[in-house]
């Protein structure tokens, strides 16, 4: 069984002007399948460009990247294209819905590009099962502004989801949301991830990392931290403990 | 076999595309109508300036065969080297023994007559009718191919005998005696009785735009001694045997003319020869000036509306930065997005082509109500416009296009 990530010592280097920025020094990761991956770092540490990377935005300019097996390192923008549709599922910080398009017309995007199309009423059901699968079928018809935070993420997991891939990338998925909300979305990723998902989350928030099964810690571009969670959370009993707490102070006089 | 499916795949993902342009479009249904608006002027006036043109070249030909057969035209006057013109038709310059000599002397000749014409009220019973009264001669209605629709012309004799005869217009029988029939009728023309021989068929408008049917057509020698009581010639007709005729016999009628009115040479000429052909050139040079001028506006239209779709597409583009940015994150090729927004430019411009030809048809028609100027609207004229249209959305909307489609996912996905 391969590993879904395999980064050989990849660097990344931008030429902005005079200034050649080292975002990326000579990273070596292997992610296998199932795993539940935190990267961390401040910011300017180079977790946003490996994570372009990771997520077939941008091409590494030394070493090579396997993703599931293909060796994409070398590959050109359309069969990028063709690969993040098939292989990866984004879920970004602000949600990057489309605005004034329903929540399951947000969930068929990637089916609208996907080589080998569905027909319509086939990626209509998939989508409504992938809304089904992250709690929000009852609101397949709303636009994002009609929406709540959490249920916006939760429409972009689901549109991560619908084509079935072997990765998902999170930036920052929590970044825009409430402590309650953040437990929920993270419940939802540890129930992906018990289903045999294989998430790779960026984030800065320690206790968001303690979700994950394994915490990469980057500075200057390079990996300085790579363990497995000590003492890893689970949301769902985080959720259980919140909603004793909320019992608790109805009861207060 | 799989080549065919690939097909299939491929055309699923463009039609699935284009609707994704037209949702966009019918969001912003103002601005695309805005947009749109040049190409819809640009293309309005092209399809109003050919229906115009064509109406008025077949108009213009029509006319020209309704003033007869191999015909050459003599007016007295003449216009000179500088183009002003003394005293054309007026100052009767040609005599009846002009139009004499024409006939005797050129033997290509077969017919001529004489015309003079004035506007007279006429009356009939309690009718009366303002008409422009015609002397001609016997030979006037073969020369110019004019049947009668009812009874006949008048003869050789009547001219020699400057007899009170006339012969009606369609325009002028119908104001005079409606459903009557009036042959055999009289008809007072300046208090003087005439008695109507014939009426002739309809030959409708003239290539200055006046009613020919709207007329009264009696033997020149009656006009002049009776009614208007002139000596000289406004213009005459002249017939040739064949059209390869009419050029030898304009200057041999240039020559005889001069000669007669002892014109001294390298002085001007008196009389204008005119040929069919001349006149037409005359009628259509002002249509065609008409029609490059409207061409220069609908060129000018169409680049000014192709520059607005390109703008607004621009604009669009930027507007649209983070959408593009999701669509190529979740797998949209460079050349996915640059076909969504090639086809929203290529829409806005071919309908706008639609509206236009819409627009064109409408106001030719109005024009040719108005105006009584014949429209005439060919469907190719139609089919370029649109074809046009489109190719115009291609070209200006490509760059926009292009723009959108080379983004970097990153950027676009950061774009506020």
């Amino acid at each position: 069984m391969s590993a879904v990530i395999q980064l050989e010592d990849v660097h990344k280097t931008y030429h902005t002007g005079e200034v050649d920025v080292h975002a990326v020094r000579g990273i070596s990761i292997t992610i296998e399948r199932g795993e539940f991956v935190a990267i961390m770092g401040a910011s300017g540490s180079g977790k946003s460009t490996l994570m372009n990377i990771l997520g077939c935005l941008d091409r590494p300019s030394r070493g090579r990247y396997l993703l599931d097996g293909t060796d994409v390192s070398t590959l050109d923008r359309n069969e990028l294209a063709d690969i993040r549709n098939r292989k990866l599922g984004f879920v970004f910080q602000n949600f990057n819905l489309l605005s004034r398009t329903s929540a399951l017309e947000n969930v068929e995007l990637p089916m609208l590009y996907t080589h080998r199309r569905l027909p319509s009423a086939q990626a209509h059901e998939k989508a409504f099962r992938a809304l089904q699968t992250v709690g929000l079928a009852e609101r397949a018809s709303h636009h994002p502004s009609q929406l709540s935070g959490g249920q916006q993420q939760r429409v972009a997991i689901a549109r991560a989801l619908v084509n079935d891939p072997p990765l998902l990338l999170a930036d920052e998925p929590t970044g825009n949301l409430d402590s309650r909300t953040s437990v929920e979305i993270m419940g939802l990723l540890q129930r992906l991830n018990e289903q045999g998902l294989t998430i790779v989350m960026v984030t800065h928030e320690h206790d968001i990392a303690a979700y994950a099964q394994r915490n990469v810690v980057m500075r200057d571009g390079q990996i300085v931290h790579d363990h497995s969670v000590a003492s890893r959370l689970s949301a769902e009993a985080e959720l259980l403990r919140l909603r004793a707490a909320d019992q608790a102070v109805k009861l207060a006089p | 076999m799989n080549f065919l499916v690939e097909t299939g795949y491929w055309l699923l993902r463009v039609v699935a595309i284009v609707k994704i342009a037209l949702r966009a479009l019918r969001r912003n249904k103002m601005r695309s109508v805005l947009t749109a608006l040049g190409i819809i002027i640009g293309v309005g006036a092209v399809i109003a300036m050919v229906g115009i043109g064509q109406g008025a070249k077949s108009q213009v030909e029509a006319q020209i065969a309704s003033l007869g057969r191999n015909v050459i035209l003599v007016f007295s006057g003449s216009i000179t080297r500088s183009g002003v013109h003394t005293g054309w038709g007026s100052a009767g310059t040609l005599t009846i023994g002009d139009a004499d000599a024409i006939l005797l002397e050129i033997k290509q000749v077969v017919a001529v007559s004489p015309e003079v014409r004035r506007g007279i009220q006429v009356s009939a019973g309690n009718q009366n009718w303002f008409t422009t009264v015609v002397g001609g001669s016997a030979s006037y209605f073969q020369i110019r191919q004019w049947d009668f629709a009812q009874g006949c012309g008048f003869t050789e004799q009547d001219v020699r005998g400057a007899t009170k005869v006339c012969v009606l217009g369609k325009t002028t029988a119908e104001q005079l005696f409606g459903d009557e029939d009036p042959i055999g009728k009289i008809i007072r023309i300046s208090n003087a009785p005439f008695t109507i021989l014939g009426v002739l068929s309809s030959k409708g408008l003239s290539v200055m735009g006046t009613d020919q049917d709207d007329v009264v057509i009696i033997p020149y020698t009656s006009a002049m001694k009776r009614l208007m009581g002139v000596t000289t010639l406004r213009s005459m007709l002249v017939q040739t045997a064949a059209a390869e005729d009419l050029e030898t016999v304009r200057t041999q009628i240039t020559d005889l003319l001069r000669q007669r009115h002892r014109i001294a040479p390298g002085k001007d000429d008196d009389f204008t020869v005119r040929t069919q052909e001349e006149i037409a050139q005359m009628a259509t040079a002002t249509s065609r000036v008409m029609s490059m001028l409207l061409a220069a506006i609908a060129a000018v239209s169409l680049v000014v509306g192709g520059i607005g779709i390109m703008n607004i597409m621009l604009v669009s583009v930027t507007e649209r930065t983070r959408e593009i940015g999701i669509r190529m994150a979740v797998g949209a090729r460079p050349r996915d997005i640059l076909l969504q927004f090639l086809v929203e430019a290529v829409t806005l411009s071919s309908l706008g082509g639609l509206l236009g030809v819409a627009l064109g048809v409408g106001a030719a028609k109005i024009i040719a109500w108005k105006a009584q100027w014949p429209v005439l609207i060919s469907p190719e004229s139609i089919v370029i416009s649109v074809i046009f249209s489109a190719a115009i959305g291609i070209f200006f909307g490509f760059y926009p296009a292009r723009k959108a489609a080379r983004l970097d996912p990153i950027e676009a996905l950061r774009y506020e």
